[in-house]
């Protein structure tokens, strides 16, 4: 049995020698294994009285439970040792960039369009889609514009032939749409539109969101909310907003809008013109077939490219359609 | 137009300060554009009073003068080559500061003292003009400040006036604007006829009367144009941007300022037989006042002789029946032509004036005669002569008919959105000079004054109530209309779905324009006519676009110009075809590709982006859409023979993917290898509702294969035979490897493909997916030529 005390030290030295996870299973094997050196000394039990028996088996029970004991809380350290240092060889620099490809963007026109088409939409207009190439009748004619008057001459209108042309407003989709449906009529129609004006301020292509409402009992005053709303909500400021008399000739009473847009030097309010709107005119409802005694209704119109000047503080209409991808990249 | 603001005051005065009178009227709809001070900011000049002038003893151009300040006299050296003696000038005194902060010392020039400056118009800031010095009236006092000796303290101010409000284009109409707003009367200057001295009248005759319903003329004998126009004549002119030309062009542009009736002076002489108003003769020509030689065209009114046009009616007169110093009698000219008439005609001769504006936008048909007695009256006390009688020829049945309309006080309200006070309403009406001819049980019958040709029906009165009682003194309130539900279909993809997909996908959106360079056009699809516009705004924006792609490769080239290599475009929007009759205009889909793959980065490599790149974006966008589309491989004009698919969507064509030519790239100047797509939007965007299927619990079978295959069969006719025999229980077949090269025979490639089976109720035996894989291997072999690779 001195033997045995013996073996413990010696294996409890040999597990703490271990420097490997296999080296401390080999010790485990030749101490505690079938025919490990401790398991080995039961043998001798036999050897002994029946009153020896059980001292001696507790004895070799404990000498097997000591070294195990040990070989476990090795084998631990050196499980802990191995996944620290799996750790270490695995870091990676994670400043590095992800791999992938990079986001595009939206057009600052479309980007302005869908706030605008987000706002009315909430407000239950529909989103109407026209012709771009459109005929005299519905670009002009249909809107109280006849031949001689002198607001065609304000529109520089780009022709195909003398009775076809590129449409000079989105109106004609309001004129469309009323032909086709019935009233009550909320509706907005974005779009690219077109006049023969090409300088530092005008380019010939641009973009309008024009808007109809057609109900039994609508006024200048309901205009007037719906207008200042969709200001205040566009440029998120609580504006102000100003209604100046004006002239179209599809609407009447027309007014003209302008919003606040910082101080002058004196401190007064300055004004920025922005949109246009107005009662629908009598006439307009009388060539889409509408008892204008019945319906009333107001519209308003607005220049895109205009809102997204303001709004993103772009300075050059021009750069809306000379896609420099370094212009267009700012607004994704 | 551009007014006086002093004029303005003899009018109506009141007590407001000139911003707010500009605020005011902007407010009213009359917008202001802009002001500008009459003159520069100076001090210190005075009525001078040249006493004498002595050469300079040692320059040529330089003269010795002696000029007298009120006070005193004092010496001033002069150059400029109008000073004489006697002559009365703006005298820069010793200390004068003139504008731009230019302060006028005591100076010596060439040797000779010089204490103060004659000025030119220019040196005071009045106009561009400095042949000379200012010349003023002889009666001006020496030694007044010349500020307050021309009322200098005034603004010219430009209001932009909108085409139905033709009565502002005169003081009168701005007056009774300024009248009724701030609640104060007019004082419009007397105008008394002129008694006729003489019976000589002259001949007119109207042969257009629709386009001519009343015309006046009068003779005016023994003018001496000589005389100049008064300083305070050509002071409003000049403030109201018109220059001074003789005495006759100024007092008609006078009284078209202030009255608003253009008018028209004739040399008599000149006139041939008498006035005929009628429409031009084919092929008659004439020499405007401003030299240009125009040929008529027919439906132009003009005023002519009995030979030939002298003046295009409403628009410009002729040279050569136009006055001059050497004339002895006027003809004067006071008409009402018919705005529909005259519209665009101005326009049709490339030309504008002040007339023509006014015709165009209709003139109070009622006041030519007062207009001629106004003219007479100011010519005869300028230029002298001896009036005759006015001769009127009018046709009662072309001249505009007397409006009465109908104002309900409930349309107001309802309109307007508010309930506004009768007597406010009958007030408003009234000072706009509109007559409350009787009041009605719920409103009032108004008859509309012959300056208001704009108003005809009630919503141009409740306009005009509206817009004096104030826009912004209206209501704010919310439309209360119900709002209707309104469907969507689910299968119907928006637009924006896929903008977003492109974005999602490293595209950028761009938007070109709807017309082309036909030249690009034709490059990139030959086979078409694009629309052509009549009035491009130059040759490379003249026809409408029949692909999106001429501008999206032209965006490729601007953007390739300015360093940047990657470019990933996508567009929406409409092409534009000629179709026989009809004009096809079609939502489409565009997208351009050329760089690499992906930005460069320490992991991405740089692969550039090719075919399977674009195809593989293409076929996740339809993926969200839900729409399923075959790519065939096809030819296309502008595409790569080797490198082309044309789209098809249950067999009918909706667009190409493919690499633009290396020919057309050529041409276009373009680097790289560029892909391109186009797709009908209308095609694609309506895709499938969701429908559930069973998820099988029995175990997924794959079997994998690699054959040996002639190049030319293409793998979705592989797909295809083998989908054929894989039976209904096959639920995927993907292909693994493609390899093309050593080992395989020339003309060969091999396919590596796995094919997956799942039955949805049971486990699939071994035999029954041996039996299928067989069978799909037996098909290729018979049908493809396939061999099974070892």
């Amino acid at each position: 049995m001195e033997n045995l005390e013996q073996l413990v030290q010696d294996g409890l030295a040999a597990v703490d020698s271990a420097d490997s996870l296999q080296a401390l299973d080999q010790i485990r094997v030749e101490y505690l294994g079938k025919k490990g050196v401790i398991t080995q000394q039961a043998k001798t039990l036999g050897k002994l009285s029946a009153e020896e028996r059980p001292a001696a088996g507790q004895k070799i029970n404990e000498a097997k439970g000591q070294v195990e004991q040990a070989i476990n809380a090795r084998r631990g350290d050196l499980e802990r040792v191995a996944i620290e240092q799996k750790l270490a060889s695995e870091s990676i620099d994670v400043t590095l960039p992800g791999r992938g490809q990079e986001l595009g963007g939206l057009h600052p026109v479309t980007r302005t369009l869908q706030r605008i088409e987000q706002f009315f939409s909430r407000a239950g207009y529909t989103i109407e889609q026209g012709p771009e190439i459109e005929d005299d009748y519905h670009n002009f004619e249909a809107l109280n514009i006849p031949g001689h008057h002198p607001a065609r001459a304000m529109h520089d209108t780009f022709y195909f032939n003398p009775g076809i042309l590129l449409r000079t407003h989105t109106s004609p989709v309001q004129i469309r749409t009323m032909e086709a449906g019935q009233p009550p009529f909320r509706m907005i129609c974005p779009g690219r539109v077109y006049r023969c004006d090409s300088d530092m301020t005008h380019t010939p292509m641009f973009h309008q969101v024009e808007g109809l409402l057609v109900e039994k009992n609508v006024s200048f005053a309901d205009l007037k909310s719906t207008v200042e709303e969709f200001l205040r909500v566009f440029f998120e400021q609580d504006l102000q907003v100003r209604f100046r008399p004006s002239y179209f000739p599809f609407t009447e009473p027309s007014a003209e809008v302008d919003i606040e847009w910082g101080r002058e030097a004196d401190g007064s309010i300055k004004w920025l013109e922005v949109m246009g709107c107005g009662m629908v005119h009598p006439k307009v409802f009388e060539y889409c077939g509408i008892d204008a005694e019945e319906y009333r209704g107001f519209a308003f119109g607005m220049g895109v490219e205009r809102l997204a000047m303001l709004r993103y503080g772009v300075n050059d209409l021009r750069m809306f359609f000379e896609n420099d991808l370094r212009f267009l990249r700012q607004f994704r | 137009m551009k007014f006086s603001e002093q004029w303005l005051r003899e009018w109506v005065n009141p007590q407001i300060g000139t911003q707010e009178l500009m605020d005011q009227i902007t407010m009213a709809g009359l917008e202001v554009d802009g002001f500008e001070p009459v003159a520069g900011q100076f001090s210190g000049v005075v009525v001078g009073e040249v006493q004498s002038v002595q050469p300079h003893p040692d320059a040529d151009k330089l003269r010795v003068c002696q000029v007298s300040d009120g006070k005193d006299t004092v010496q001033v050296v002069c150059g400029a080559p109008n000073v004489r003696q006697g002559l009365k000038v703006p005298f820069a005194v010793v200390g004068a500061v003139l504008p731009g902060d230019f302060r006028i010392k005591k100076a010596k020039l060439r040797g000779q003292p010089s204490e103060g400056m004659l000025c030119s118009e220019s040196e005071l800031g009045l106009s561009e003009n400095h042949d000379g010095l200012m010349e003023l009236p002889s009666d001006a006092p020496v030694g007044q400040d010349v500020a307050d000796y021309l009322k200098l303290n005034d603004v010219t101010i430009d209001v932009d006036l909108t085409p139905n409000r033709a009565d502002c284009l005169s003081i009168k109409g701005i007056a009774r604007e300024v009248g009724v707003l701030n609640g104060v009367l007019v004082d419009a200057p007397v105008i008394e006829p002129v008694e006729a001295v003489h019976s000589e009248v002259p001949d007119i005759r109207v042969e257009a009367p629709a386009g001519c319903p009343r015309y006046l003329g009068r003779i005016l004998r023994n003018v001496n144009l000589q005389a100049e126009s008064p300083l305070w004549m050509q002071e409003k002119l000049r403030r109201s941007g018109i220059r001074s030309i003789d005495a006759a062009v100024d007092v008609t542009n006078y009284v078209m300022l202030e009255l608003g009736q253009p008018m028209h002076a004739f040399d008599r002489d000149e006139i041939h037989g008498g006035i005929v108003v009628r429409m031009a003769r084919a092929g008659e020509k004439l020499v405007l006042l401003d030299g240009q030689e125009v040929a008529l065209t027919q439906g132009t009114l003009v005023i002519a002789d009995h030979e030939k046009p002298i003046a295009i009616a409403g628009v410009m007169g002729g040279e050569h029946s136009g006055v001059s110093p050497k004339t002895r009698d006027l003809v004067l000219e006071s008409a009402y032509f018919d705005p529909i008439t005259l519209a665009g005609k101005a326009r049709h001769y490339g030309l504008h004036t002040d007339a023509s504006h006014r015709f165009e936008r209709g003139v109070d048909y009622k006041l030519a005669r007062e207009a001629m007695e106004r003219a007479t009256r100011l010519l005869r006390d300028i230029v002298g002569g001896e009036p005759g009688e006015i001769v009127e020829v009018a046709s009662d049945e072309d001249i505009p008919k007397d409006r009465v309309v109908d104002l309900r006080a409930r349309r107001l309200n309802d309109v307007l959105g508010m309930e506004i006070d009768r007597t406010t309403v009958e007030e408003i009406l009234t000072r706009l000079g509109l007559r409350v001819e009787k009041l009605l049980k719920d409103g009032w019958r108004v008859s509309v004054p012959s300056f208001r040709p704009d108003i005809s029906i009630e919503e141009d009165l409740i306009e005009e109530v509206g817009r004096i009682y104030g826009y912004n003194n209206l209501p704010v309130t919310e439309p209360t209309g119900s709002l209707g539900l309104r469907p969507e279909q689910e299968a119907v993809r928006p637009v924006s779905a896929i903008r977003n997909f492109f974005v999602d996908h490293g595209y950028q959106e761009a938007v070109t324009y709807s017309f082309v360079d036909p030249k690009v056009q034709q490059l990139v699809d030959p086979d078409r006519q694009g629309i052509a516009l009549a009035n491009p705004i130059s040759s490379d924006l003249s026809v409408m676009r029949t692909s999106l792609w001429s501008g999206l490769l032209k965006t490729v080239a601007y953007n390739q110009n300015r360093q940047q290599p990657r470019i990933r475009l996508f567009e929406t929007g409409l092409r534009f075809l000629q179709e026989g009759e009809r004009i096809d205009q079609q939502p489409m889909l565009a997208g351009v590709v050329v760089g690499s793959q992906y930005p460069e980065n320490w992991a991405n490599g740089r692969r550039t982006a090719d075919f399977f790149d674009v195809k593989g974006d293409l076929e996740s966008l339809f993926r969200l859409l839900g729409v399923d589309i075959q790519f065939v491989g096809s030819q296309h004009p502008a595409l790569h023979p080797g490198q082309t698919a044309e789209l098809l969507r249950g067999g009918e064509h909706v667009g190409w993917l493919g690499t633009l030519h290396p020919q057309v790239q050529k041409n276009l100047e373009l680097n790289g290898t560029i892909l391109m797509f186009e797709l009908f939007l209308n095609s694609v965007v309506t895709g499938h509702v969701p429908n559930f299927n069973e998820i099988s619990k029995f175990p997924e079978v794959r079997r994998d294969l690699a054959i040996i295959i002639g190049s030319d069969v293409a793998f979705a006719d592989v797909e295809r035979v083998a989908r054929k025999h894989a039976g209904e229980r096959l639920t995927a077949l993907r292909a693994f490897d493609v390899y093309e090269g050593e080992g395989l025979g020339e003309g060969n490639r091999s396919l590596a493909l796995s094919l997956f089976w799942q039955h949805p109720e049971r486990t699939l035996n071994e035999d029954e997916v041996h039996s299928l894989f067989s069978g799909v291997i037996d098909a290729l072999k018979e049908e493809l030529g396939a061999t099974l690779r070892s």
